[in-house]
């Protein structure tokens, strides 16, 4: 099957999502707030995957009469699709991220996801500079979920992956949303710790600082860390994992995640929490991470960009 | 009155027995078609109708009736959607508290063509009296053969049940319903897959409203081709308006489609024209999703023509001069009334009822709901208006489900056909109490 996304054509097989197909280009690729490839039936949600469909397909060509999300859309051959070159497509995602922001608390000073935040990234590249919200944003009662995970729901974006988590990776689910609209919340209906041997991985998938891990918690900032693979054997999961350095110390241990920010496989909580000592793992590598990512500020730089280089000659001591 | 199909009988009080209903020809049909008639036959006779949805779409009934998976060996469901909640909208429940015998025989009919063994009415929670008076004609039916077993004979057999939400508006949203159903939260799918194909466990499923369903009665009485010979063009039959506001006779009137918009709201027969003799300013003419409209583009098309009261000329003129039929939800306004209070209530609704999935629609609400309070209580600022625009349009269209166009038409029908109104309320505002100053969250969100 034959789609085109952005006048750039690829070949697809049958049942691929429009989201899928632009990944595999590799450019342009609509920004995901709430799908999550390894989660069944995530997406729809969050809206800032949108894109117009020109061309229906070959068969029939009509257009489709509204944006669509991309990442719940399977293609059809022929399919003619807008995404950046679209002005109705930048122009809802800009809405959706403006709505996206108007209840979030922006306290990305003292949170600790900043620095990979899917939502920092969004608003980077689609927020406005100023709020046109000039209410009381909405806070909720904290709770507590146990020892190893951090709650703080008003940073949420209700994308619904740790629920998924929840459902798909763990025999029993004991939290999700409660209540409707705006009002909505991530919660244990009964006070209740989260505890199994698989929750820490709502933290990996929570695109926002909404979920934290309580044992990396205030520790130091993402960027101040350097990301290394590394693996060891372990009975519950496939343990490879990726571990966060400051300096000698193992700050953090997370699932190792791809360019679009999603864990190659889900890890257990023993190898997440309890597995902080370097004799724990056998090393493999430096994690790759992307030059645009701030992680890449102080370590892993693939390349210096031109004008870095320069700052860097100008300012050599002499 | 004109043309009574549905409503007939209505004011006869032994029609909510079954022995009354039959009394007045009920449950003919079940003899016409059980045993003599193939399904297909009974879906082509609604098809030859041209029944439209009278939930609010207008989708044509028996087009979607083939659009039911019958590839598979599941089970296929009907269910029928009484969870009416749309504000300005209460014919459904006029039909099912009076005639509960009409909805369960259209249930029967309907099941039939398309092949179900179980089928299930959802009914808004708030209508709680009103399931009893099902449940009771139910076990009526069951007691004379008419659900069951081997139906009068024929070798078909249904089951039917009659279940409650809990008061959610979304649960009227068809995949909603079915989520509810199935003892879920009730948050709208995302489509495709259509019902049709899978829907309540993953069945092929139909959902149609309590009006479409009670209307195969007639149709399947008088035959699809006479019933299409009532009202005009493509806008078939007979359509119940729940008539409020400031009119002299409010109520449910059954119509004939095509009848003037200013025939049904100053004739005597209907609406009775405006209360307290004072001027029409303002009329929303298919329950609260729709656009408004002033009193000239609500009386006259855009080339001058009366306004009829069918599908396709409410809707005459797209949002620009034009509005929907709706779910025939007919709500008037006099001259007194405001508007921008009017659009604030109808935000303040759909704040309230949005399920929280999608990011514009839970996120817009709250914020139309908030700028329209701060407008009418002599807060707002000139660019307030301009902000509203955005919101809406940032959410419509832009949602997992109609809701959020719902929330968003009519901010933008008030402020495209009353801006003046918004503008008069910024530049003169009329403050309230201090103590009113600040938005008051109506729901109990648990704050910190
Ligand atoms: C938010 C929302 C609420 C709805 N509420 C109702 C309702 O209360 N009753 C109803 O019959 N249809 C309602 N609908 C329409 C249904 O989704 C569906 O289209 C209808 O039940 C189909 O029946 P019909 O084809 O017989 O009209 C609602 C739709 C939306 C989006
Ligand atoms: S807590 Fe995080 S993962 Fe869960 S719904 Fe909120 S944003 Fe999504
Ligand atoms: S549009 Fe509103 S009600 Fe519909 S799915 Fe989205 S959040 Fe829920
Ligand atoms: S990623 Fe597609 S809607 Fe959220």
């Amino acid at each position: 099957m034959k789609v085109t996304i952005d006048d750039i054509s690829i070949e697809v097989p049958p049942g691929t999502t429009i989201l899928e197909a632009a990944r595999m280009i590799g450019e342009n690729v609509p920004p995901t707030m709430c799908y999550y490839s390894k989660l069944e039936g995530s997406g729809g949600k969050c809206r800032s995957c949108l894109v117009q469909v020109t061309k229906g397909s070959e068969k029939d060509p009509r257009p489709m009469p509204k944006l669509v999300a991309s990442c719940r859309t399977t293609v059809m051959d022929g399919m003619e699709v807008r995404n950046t070159t679209s002005p109705d497509v930048i122009s809802a995602r800009k809405s959706v991220t403006e709505f996206l922001l108007i209840n979030h608390p922006i306290d990305c000073p003292i949170c600790d996801q900043a620095g990979e935040c899917d939502l920092q990234d969004l608003s980077y590249e689609h927020g406005l500079s100023k709020s046109r919200y000039d209410f009381k944003k909405r806070v909720f009662e904290k709770i507590d979920i146990g020892d190893y995970i951090q709650m703080h729901m008003t940073r949420c974006i209700m994308c619904y992956r740790c629920v998924m988590v929840a459902d798909q990776l763990t025999p029993e689910r004991v939290h999700g949303v409660l209540n409707r609209g705006e009002a909505a919340e991530i919660s244990t209906y009964i006070k209740k710790a989260i505890d199994n041997e698989f929750s820490g991985n709502m933290i990996d998938v929570c695109p926002v600082g909404a979920l934290t891990d309580k044992t990396f918690r205030f520790k130091s900032r993402v960027w101040f860390t350097k990301p290394v693979y590394a693996h060891r054997d372990c009975k519950t999961c496939s343990g490879k994992v990726t571990l966060w350095y400051q300096g000698a110390e193992v700050l953090r241990v997370t699932g190792r995640k791809d360019r679009w920010h999603e864990v190659e496989e889900f890890i257990c909580n023993d190898c997440r929490f309890h597995k902080k000592d370097t004799a724990d793992w056998v090393i493999e590598s430096a994690a790759p991470v992307s030059r645009h990512s701030v992680i890449s500020q102080n370590h892993n730089v693939y390349e210096v960009p031109v004008v870095r280089k320069k700052l860097q000659e100008n300012n050599k001591p002499e | 009155m004109g043309l009574q199909l549905l409503l007939e009988h209505i004011n006869k009080p032994e029609i909510e027995t079954i022995d009354g209903y039959i009394k007045h020809g009920g449950y003919r049909t079940l003899d016409k078609v059980l045993g003599k008639m193939s399904p297909d036959e009974v879906t082509e006779e609604v098809k030859t109708a041209g029944l439209r949805g009278r939930g609010g779409a207008g989708f044509p009934t028996g087009l979607k009736w083939t659009f039911l998976d019958k590839s598979t060996d599941k089970p296929r469901y009907l269910l029928c959607n009484a969870d009416e909640s749309e504000p300005g909208t209460f014919k459904d429940r006029l039909i099912m508290q009076k005639i509960p015998h009409l909805l369960i025989e259209g249930m029967i009919l309907s099941s039939y063509a398309l092949g179900c063994r179980t089928s299930y009415i959802y009914i808004r929670g708030e209508y709680m009296f009103i399931l009893r008076i099902l449940e009771k004609a139910i076990k009526e039916a069951y007691a004379k053969g008419f659900l069951g077993e081997n139906i009068k004979g024929s070798g078909y057999s249904l089951d039917l049940y009659v279940h409650p939400g809990a008061g959610a508006y979304i649960c009227g949203e068809e995949t909603a319903l079915i989520e509810s159903l199935e003892g879920k939260r009730g948050n709208p799918r995302i489509k495709p897959p259509f019902p049709a194909v899978s829907g309540l466990w993953g069945c092929p499923t139909i959902v149609n409203n309590v009006e479409s369903i009670c209307t195969v009665v007639p149709i399947v009485n008088m035959s699809g081709a006479e019933y299409a010979k009532i009202g005009i063009g493509r806008s078939t039959g007979t359509k119940l308006i729940s008539a409020s506001g400031n009119i002299n006779k409010p109520g449910v009137y059954e119509i004939e489609l095509g009848l003037p918009v200013e025939e049904f709201i100053y004739s005597d027969e209907y609406c009775g024209g405006i209360k307290g003799g004072l001027e029409l300013k303002a009329c929303v003419p298919g329950g609260s999703s729709v656009p408004i409209l002033p009193k000239h583009l609500l009386l006259k098309e855009s080339n001058g023509n009366p306004r009829l009261m069918t599908y396709e000329s409410l809707s005459e003129g797209g949002f620009e001069t034009g509005s929907m039929l709706g779910s025939g939800g007919f709500i008037v306004y006099d001259e007194k009334q405001c508007i921008v209070k009017n659009t604030w209530t109808f935000a303040r609704f759909y704040h309230h009822e949005s399920c929280g999935q999608c990011s514009p629609c839970r996120e817009g609400t709250i914020w139309l709901d908030k700028v329209l309070y701060n407008i009418e209580h002599g807060l707002g600022k000139e660019s307030d208006i301009d902000l509203l625009w955005d919101i809406q349009h940032g959410i419509e269209g832009n949602t997992i489900c109609p809701l959020g166009d719902a929330a968003a038409w009519p901010v933008a029908a008030a402020i495209r056909h009353f801006r003046h109104e918004f503008e008069y309320h910024v530049r003169y505002p009329h403050r309230v109490k201090d103590e009113d100053h600040v938005y008051q969250p109506e729901m109990n969100y648990r704050t910190a």
